[in-house]
């Protein structure tokens, strides 16, 4: 086994070995390896779904590869070039055609950023059918919803850098969210924008988002959410504890595994998986149809003219929607700060999920027919509210967002309750095949 | 799970090998059009083009400057007084048969140059970059010395060439001024840049 | 639970049909693919720089770029290259900003990624111009004289008439072509397929080696899948 002379604490008297000591001694290199891979011992039950975890760390370190590549050659400037183009779209085209590679390199990038949001949420949807967001994982949960936060953010900031229609006016749509709120509303939008409209000192502020202070920020939520997770270790389809059952004389979980080398052959397996469908989509379908790139985004922004019909891309419209869905003056407040409000809700509920839930079972295998409905019913409503926030809002659509919209907030909401009252199964003392 | 140590199982060696030649190769094919993508892009290329230089308005004794990628490029056309006294002094040269690489064919000669009259040549200085100033005055006229023929003197650290662009012996420069590519295209158009195909 | 994940799934690759069949505002021809054809391609080229070229630029194409379609620098030079002085300059239009807006009231969009702004539910780029192109009608209510069927009002009158000759829109919403141009509709319409097909290069002159450079790259993760599918097995043999 390749990592046979690595656990070797004694030197061997190779070169290898002696470095190795050198090293320990000095910066606990073995140490962490044991701790978070050769000896870190994970239920031997993963199955499918716990391939997205990984594969998150994938893309992450795809996105800042390719990010540091693309940097030098795109430029923030919003001012006009000779040919009358602005200087940031001019150079995304350049990167596309110019720079040798360059475009394989935007095409990985903006791939990337979708594929993140793919993996994000089905490791989350993970997180909701295994219950591993409950006691003693709650913090792991927590840093994964700051995750999802940023990457929110850092995806915005992105939209913005190639300047063309649709990063201008969804950037225009977004920012004015901000305006929304009483009294400082509008003096808060301005100081975000830093103009009177979206300009070259928004997308300067953005591009230095985007490229420093929210991947600081994500790499450093993504180290927590990592030490979190091997604190308390990893749950498992079966939603038990395999610590509990201990080999006596070693104090191994009788039904774990080491991470490495188990776990990283079968990750590499998921990995090359996941890289061909990637590879599909870069190199025969970077659009994705229009819904990784959007068609209006390959008119440079124009300040005077709105395109006819503008939608967020992909990964936002569930929020987008649930934003549109409000229609109504409530109290003395208007319907546009309650669609600010409900949104900024929506993504804020994740946060008390540990909570909510009070289910005897952590995992859907074992939970009532009562949780399993209302999990299939919300993720129908997600992506109801995710298509409608595509569409142009007509009246039946509304209607329909609303209604999903409140089915989302019950899901959360009457979390408490109806899952005291499932009839759960019993939960298995060892864990199953 | 099988924990004897010591036991080699062959074919899971060979897989851990193959799996890591396979995915090196991956990683060494990833590897190289991000490499690549620093390599002069085609706008670099382009304006790194080779440049036409029009020597029809050139009398004698006299030099232009022409920029081909960002660098200053002289010609100069130089007289019969100049040309004869490149051969005199080649004892107090470094290198006065351009002897060493890095110069074009046709600049290993005297004159370092194709047609005898007019040199072309990358005025920049082989030791740190600076652009030497020309001193074609002879003499002690030029400020430099008694028996000065004539050539260039650098700024930045007193480097001196000749009329031919050849480095003085005990110079900070270490080689004669580059001879860049280049090719008559007619008698009075030159194209710098390119060697004649 | 399965039924209810199996009808996400569903509703998840219906979601963009029903988009399609939602977008349906307009009937859009589709055009020829012929983006792997240089005769085509060259044509296009040449179609191109004779009658857009002149108020449109295509500011991000450089003329030695035209080799990708099969063409020499020479024949570039001869033929193609009048708005430049180098090979390696884009396509651009000696005209200025300034003056272009005074002539034609706008500033004519660069053409360089039509191909690819065009597309939408409704069809790709590609058929929005072959239907753009051939959908010129003779309107005596716009200051042009012309109007067009993909692009309502549009501000640019018909540049290829002496080609396609005149449409007439009738009262059945159909065109019809009440004077013929030098070519005939179908000589035009092939002529609009090759113009066509050189816009869709020129929008990403890298796609047909994006393609190649796809397969390729699938080709090797199989393999590699293969090894990596080897390995776990061999390791995972161990855990029951």
């Amino acid at each position: 086994m390749a990592s046979t002379n690595f656990e070797k604490h004694k030197p061997d008297g190779s070169l290898a070995g002696n470095v190795l000591e050198w090293i320990d001694a000095r910066f606990p290199l073995t140490a962490n390896w044991k701790a978070h891979l050769s000896e870190y011992y994970a239920p031997k039950n993963f199955n499918f779904w716990y391939f997205f975890g990984s594969l998150a760390l994938l893309v992450l370190v795809m996105q800042i590869v390719t990010g540091i590549f693309l940097v030098m050659h795109y430029k923030p400037d919003a001012s006009l070039n000779a040919a009358g183009v602005p200087v940031a779209f001019a150079s995304v085209e350049y990167i596309m055609r110019d720079v040798p590679w360059g475009w394989l390199i935007r095409y990985m990038h903006s791939t990337g950023a979708s594929a993140f949001f793919v993996v994000v949420y089905l490791h989350m949807f993970r997180a909701m059918l295994y219950g591993s967001y409950r006691k003693p994982r709650e913090l792991l949960w927590i840093f994964g919803v700051l995750i999802y936060l940023c990457l929110m953010a850092e995806a915005f900031a992105g939209y913005l850098l190639p300047w063309g229609q649709m990063s201008y006016w969804g950037a225009q749509v977004i920012l004015n969210l901000f305006s929304a709120i009483p009294f400082i509303g509008n003096d808060l939008a301005l100081w975000i924008r830093g103009d009177y409209v979206i300009a070259d000192a928004t997308l300067n502020r953005m591009f230095a988002f985007h490229v420093i202070a929210i991947p600081l920020a994500l790499l450093g939520l993504v180290a927590a959410h990592i030490l979190a997770l091997h604190e308390v270790g990893s749950n498992n389809p079966d939603g038990i504890e395999i610590k509990k059952h201990k080999d006596p004389q070693t104090g191994i979980p009788l039904d774990g595994i080491p991470f490495h080398p188990y776990y990283t052959v079968k990750d590499i397996v998921g990995v090359v998986v996941f890289l061909a469908v990637f590879s599909i989509i870069v190199f025969f379908a970077p659009e994705m149809g229009g819904y990784f790139l959007e068609y209006n985004n390959f008119i440079p922004a124009d300040p005077l003219v709105t395109p006819p019909h503008i939608a967020p891309v992909w990964y936002f419209t569930p929020f987008y929607s649930i934003l549109r869905a409000n229609t109504v003056n409530f109290f003395w407040i208007d319907a546009k700060l309650w669609g600010v409000i409900f949104m900024g809700l929506g993504v804020m509920v994740l946060f008390f999920l540990p909570w909510l839930d009070r289910s005897p079972a952590k995992s859907i295998r074992y939970r009532g027919p009562i949780y399993k409905s209302a999990l299939a019913i919300f993720i129908v409503a997600f992506f109801i509210l995710g298509y409608l926030g595509m569409q142009a809002p007509t009246p039946v659509y509304t209607i329909i967002s609303q209604v999903c919209t409140v089915i989302y907030f019950l899901f959360f909401l009457l979390m408490p309750w109806y899952t005291r009252i499932d009839k759960c199964k019993p939960e298995p003392e060892r864990v199953t095949k | 799970m099988s924990s004897d140590k010591k036991e080699v199982d062959c074919g899971r060696r060979n897989l851990v090998f193959a799996t890591a030649a396979v995915g090196g190769v991956a990683t060494v094919a990833t590897a190289v059009p991000f490499l690549a993508s620093m390599s002069p892009s085609e706008r670099a290329k382009a304006a790194g083009a080779p440049v036409e230089a029009d020597i029809s308005n050139l009398s004698p004794g006299e030099m232009m400057r022409i920029e081909w990628r960002g660098k200053p490029v002289w010609i100069i056309r130089r007289t019969k007084e100049m040309l004869e006294s490149l051969g005199k002094i080649n004892d107090r040269l470094s290198d006065p048969a351009s002897k060493r690489p890095m110069q074009p064919e046709y600049a290993k000669n005297e004159a370092r140059s194709i047609k005898p009259e007019y040199l072309v040549v990358v005025g920049i200085c082989t030791h740190l970059g600076c652009s030497p100033t020309d001193k074609f005055k002879t003499g002690a006229e030029s400020g430099i010395n008694a028996d000065w023929p004539g050539g260039f003197l650098c700024p930045c650290h007193g480097s001196l060439f000749d009329l031919a662009g050849r480095v003085y012996k005990s110079m900070p420069a270490p080689d004669n001024l580059e001879v860049p590519p280049h090719y008559y295209l007619s008698d009075t158009r030159i194209l710098i840049g390119e060697d004649k195909a | 639970m399965r039924n209810a994940l199996r009808n996400v799934l569903l509703a998840l690759l219906f979601a963009p049909l029903a988009a399609l069949a939602a977008g349906g505002s307009l009937k859009l021809d589709r055009a020829p693919d012929r983006s792997t054809d240089p005769a085509a391609l060259q044509n296009g080229a040449k179609l191109f720089v004779n009658n857009c070229l002149n108020c449109h630029g295509a500011s991000y194409v450089r003329y030695n770029r035209l080799q990708d379609i099969g063409l020499t620098e020479q024949q570039i030079k001869d033929n193609l290259m009048f708005t430049a002085e180098k090979i390696g300059e884009p396509m651009g239009i000696s005209m200025s900003r300034k003056d272009a807006k005074e002539f034609f009231g706008a500033w004519p969009p660069d053409l360089s990624l039509i191909a690819r702004s065009r597309a939408s539910g409704d069809g790709s780029g590609a058929d929005w111009l072959y239907t753009y192109l051939r959908g010129f009608y003779r309107d005596e209510s716009r200051p042009t004289g012309w109007n067009n069927v993909a692009f309502p009002s549009v501000g640019m009158p018909h540049a290829l008439w002496e080609l396609q000759g005149e449409q007439a829109m009738g009262a059945d919403h159909q065109l019809t072509l009440v004077r013929p141009g030098k070519l005939s509709p179908k000589e035009y319409d092939d002529a609009v397929g090759d113009l066509v097909a050189f816009m869709v290069w020129m929008a990403e002159p890298q796609a047909q080696l994006r393609k190649q450079l796809g397969v390729a790259v699938l080709l090797f993760l199989a393999v590699l899948f293969v090894v990596a599918y080897a390995l776990k097995r061999a390791y995972w043999k161990d855990v029951h």
